[in-house]
């Protein structure tokens, strides 16, 4: 028996030769019987009990997830302006700042000049500047984008001594509120929406926002107190620790890409299906790497499409299995796996674009067999987004 | 009824009279909880001519998809019916009800490659 296909890292091009290092919760999640893997980087928990009941769990109760490999960082001007951030945050990324009020977050794209994606990100503004959070395995690359990218009086700083909790669920709201104090109550907190908060004795920066497609929440806290609020948080009886494995099963079935495999450099926010990641205003004035690209394919369209399957039977189809239209070859699968809530296989493939309507029936390889799978709307497990 | 273990985590038990032995592989309670939960269960053809160490059958797991190596030679003779409606019960039950397939053994000899259980609990204690 051997494993093939599993678990790895958001980049496979990335040469691993480091030691991979710990993050703030490692013992915590070694002590509670998670299965460590290394994952960007990071020795990570890929589960506790198993992906299936803690995939489950989450959608019925609420799992707290420890993402804190992911990058934290902070966008800021010397003289403490927010509009030279600003303009400088525009001037790097497809986002539309004048329609982002504080406290809001917004999906974002990092794009290369040619129009390819470096990172998907969420930008959230702060009272002191913006708050970024990016994929771990990309962040050191995104860094040094960024900071080439900035001007010398606009500040990035990397907060590497934040830990970074996500809880999901439906009882994500209950589980919280009970230790959550601050200006405000976390009810206002709607989703996209966030604030700071106290709890358990520390500051954190709360967003209503997630990977799973639950309502749910994105807790920053101080590295030194993660302990304690994820301690809090799962002595709670809607809560339970999730791992990796979990993680990756939920956000497929909420139709969310993975960066380093569902997006890379090769491939183009139109292609992507991610248009939403490019606001209006920038779509029509551009002014940001790989403008350029995004409006020509906005206007021309593209010849490929990020797109659903569903597939028949119960064998799942993973990474990098070719997609077929009778004997041709349309595409290749980016993400691919047995979905607990729908108890089918479901994947995610680019395929030409004569292929990408919802209806159309297509086969995919495995192992020389054929499968056969629908091209379905995503997400495939309806979003439940507290707005 | 005597059951032997290889390094890649199958198990099967050998029965039948010497001259023409069959036996019934699986995997074993180790392997089954290092995948995790299992959701599909590809076997091999009936009747199909297998070498030792084939990769024959494939046992799909939420997060990843294994090979399952025929730990002899021989002849398929069946494979487990109850897999397809309940792939599941390589979990629960992976070193009884949970077998994949019988086979035929063409090489009685390969058997002496194999682990005993002692041998084979010693062998995953090591890992």
């Amino acid at each position: 028996m051997s494993e093939y296909d599993l678990p790895d890292d958001e980049t496979s091009d990335e040469p691993e030769e480091l030691a991979p290092l710990l993050l703030p919760l490692d013992a915590w999640h070694r002590a509670r019987g998670g299965r460590m893997v290394e994952f960007a980087g990071y020795m990570m928990p890929v589960q506790y009990e198993g992906i299936m009941a803690e995939h489950l769990w989450t959608r019925e109760h609420a799992g707290l997830f420890d993402v804190s490999h992911m990058g934290q960082l902070l966008v800021s001007c010397e003289d403490g302006s927010p509009d030279a951030a600003e303009a400088a945050l525009e001037a790097a990324l497809p986002i539309d700042l004048k329609t982002l009020k504080l406290g809001g977050v917004r999906y974002s794209l990092l794009l290369d000049e040619h129009g390819g994606i470096l990172d998907d990100l969420m930008v959230a503004r702060w009272p002191g500047g913006f708050y970024l959070v990016v994929n771990g395995a990309t962040k050191w690359d995104d860094i040094a984008t960024l900071r080439d990218l900035l001007p010398d009086d606009v500040t990035l700083n990397h907060l590497e001594d934040r830990a970074l909790l996500a809880l999901q669920g439906p009882e994500a709201f209950a589980a919280l509120e009970r230790h959550v104090t601050g200006d405000f109550p976390l009810s206002v907190t709607t989703f996209m929406k966030g604030g700071r908060f106290r709890i358990a004795g520390t500051d954190a920066w709360i967003s209503r926002s997630g990977y799973t497609g639950e309502d749910g929440f994105e807790i920053s806290v101080p590295a030194e107190h993660a302990a304690t609020v994820a301690d809090l948080l799962c002595a709670e009886p809607e809560v339970r620790p999730i791992g990796l494995g979990a993680r990756d099963s939920l956000r497929l079935e909420a139709g969310l890409p993975l960066y380093g495999h569902d997006l890379s450099p090769d491939t183009s926010p139109i292609e992507a299906d991610l248009v939403f990641g490019i606001n209006k205003r920038r779509r029509e004035q551009g002014g940001f790497p790989g403008a350029e690209r995004v409006q020509r394919e906005l206007s021309d369209g593209v010849g490929r499409k990020r797109v659903g399957l569903v597939l028949e039977g119960r064998q799942a189809a993973r990474e990098g299995a070719d997609v077929f239209a009778g004997d041709q070859k349309v595409g290749a699968l980016t993400s691919g796996g047995f979905s607990p809530s729908l108890q089918r296989p479901i994947a995610m493939a680019y395929v030409a674009t004569a292929s990408a309507a919802p209806g159309t029936t297509l086969t995919i390889d495995v192992r020389g067999k054929r499968l056969s799978a629908i091209v379905t709307a995503m997400p495939f497990v309806p979003h439940r987004y507290h707005r | 009824m005597t059951r032997y273990f290889s390094e890649d985590h199958e198990w099967i038990e050998i029965e039948g009279d010497p001259h023409a032995l069959r036996g019934t592989v699986g995997i074993t309670d180790y392997a089954q909880g290092q995948l995790g939960d299992i959701t599909f269960v590809e076997l091999p053809a009936e009747g199909a001519t297998v070498g030792k160490g084939d990769s024959v059958s494939v046992v799909d797991s939420v997060k990843a998809a294994s090979d399952v190596y025929t730990p002899v030679s021989g002849t398929v003779a069946e494979v487990n019916p109850a897999l397809a409606d309940e792939p599941e019960l390589v979990n629960t039950q992976a070193e009884t009800g949970g077998w994949l397939f019988r086979v035929t053994l063409s090489d009685p000899s390969e058997l002496g490659s194999l682990m005993d259980e002692t041998a084979y609990k010693a062998f995953v204690d090591g890992l």
